[in-house]
């Protein structure tokens, strides 16, 4: 009896890794997904923080493709060991902080590593949604093969979606998969991706602008930035990266940053911080949560609340009074001045 | 037996992570109670569940906490 041939597929919940999959699928080989959470996923961050999100329909999109495939799927935490891709990345960085090539090296290094620990279960080789020219940094032509080389993946790393532009694969030769009836597309259109939907039935599907990461957005990477220049060191923790997708970033001095909450989600959300963060509220009036990232003196104490307390409903009042809580102490009352919008200076702004 | 995971404060997909994870330590017939404040959780969970064939024994919501329950199968 023949083999039954398996793929590990890499799926990021977009609609081309959810194509790849049943492109294969279509040849009778099975497939289980892989998904990794480095911290900076676009997947992770968007429910339940800011009231806007909480309308937005919450699933996560890989565990929704998955469903959609009938495939099971492994979510592995990278958090830690993606920190040296980021941090050191071999081949640079893209527009923002962005280390795509590395990154899709270390993804697809991880399901080498995925695979041999499961050899039992007899997985053979690993297929991506990639599609040359999709992407300016990791999709380029010339990035497939150093992804292929450099995640030890070689010849048994198979782009269903633009297989025939590339070499032949193991998966090929050895005749597991019939390469006629894999594809050829190319660039940045998404005309044959959404024909190959359609053909497949596939109606609901995600379409993130600007790919799964936040660190391709430029924003996000000025934050990310500030955090390191601020505390003169690279290092982060999950926490840190987390907080950089919630609330309004104010550096009024180098050494320290506010952190505002926008609404009454990230006002629950930054709670959950403050056994770690000193933290000022206003008590006279309503207004948002703050937490100070960094080490604030005690003499910008005021200054620090006289900035929160302009985002209050006590704005325009003479005096508002605030609570400045250190973690695990008792909480200091404060009477300050609102700054006015003047007074916050376009540079403070993250 | 019944076992309780705290998910409290954690942004999914971690709460799915943390369950995937200690669920692979249990036996079938065990039941995991998840502790969550990202109601995201109330989606991902079950959808997760399904995906691996376990069984979601009961779902609650409660000022700013979803409870689910999942029993191991397989």
């Amino acid at each position: 009896m023949a083999k039954q041939h398996k793929a590990i597929a890499l799926i990021s919940g977009g609609l081309d890794s959810m194509l790849a999959v049943r492109v294969i699928q279509e040849q009778g080989i099975e497939v289980e997904g892989i998904n990794f959470y480095t911290g900076f996923c676009v997947e992770g961050h968007t429910h339940a923080i800011r009231n806007e999100d909480k309308q937005k329909k919450k699933r996560n999109n890989a565990l929704w493709v998955a469903e959609q495939l009938g495939i099971k799927i492994n979510i592995i935490d990278v958090v830690q060991e993606y920190k040296e891709v980021l941090l050191n990345p071999k081949h640079g960085y893209g527009m923002n902080m962005n280390p795509c090539l590395d990154c899709k090296i270390f993804m697809v290094g991880k399901a080498v590593e995925w695979i041999k620990k499961n050899h039992a279960n007899g997985f053979d080789f690993i297929i991506t949604g990639e599609v040359i020219g999709q992407r300016p940094m990791s999709q380029r032509k010339l990035a497939m093969p150093i992804v292929a080389a450099e995640s030890g993946a070689d010849d048994i790393l198979l782009r269903p979606l633009c297989a025939k532009n590339l070499p032949a694969t193991r998966p090929e030769l050895e005749g597991w998969i019939d390469r006629e009836k894999l594809y050829d597309f190319s660039g940045r259109v998404r005309t044959p991706q959404m024909a190959l939907a359609e053909e497949y039935g596939f109606t609901d599907y995600a379409t993130p602008a600007g790919g799964c990461c936040f660190l391709t957005d430029k924003n996000y990477s000025r934050k990310l930035v500030d955090l390191w220049q601020g505390r003169s060191s690279r290092a982060y923790e999950l926490d840190d990266i987390m907080l950089l997708k919630v609330g309004r970033h104010l550096r009024p001095k180098g050494n320290y940053k506010l952190i505002i909450a926008r609404d009454e989600g990230e006002c629950q959300y930054l709670e959950g911080y403050l056994k770690q963060y000193i933290s000022i509220q206003p008590v006279s009036h309503n207004g948002p949560l703050a937490l100070i990232d960094g080490e604030i003196e005690p003499e910008d104490y005021k200054h620090a609340a006289s900035i929160v307390a302009r985002y209050g409903q006590g704005r325009n009042a003479d005096n508002v009074e605030m609570t400045f809580t250190l973690p695990n102490t008792n909480a200091q009352s404060i009477m300050v001045q609102p700054l006015t919008t003047d007074q916050v200076l376009i540079e403070w702004h993250v | 037996m019944r076992y309780k995971l705290d998910a409290r404060r954690m942004l999914c997909p971690m709460p799915v992570i943390k369950t995937q994870n200690r669920i692979k330590e249990l036996a079938v017939g065990d039941i995991l109670e998840i502790v969550c404040t990202d109601s995201g959780a109330l989606s991902d969970i079950p959808v997760w569940a399904r995906i691996h064939g376990h069984e979601i024994v009961e779902t609650e919501k409660k000022e700013g906490e979803v409870v689910i329950a999942v029993r191991v199968k397989s």
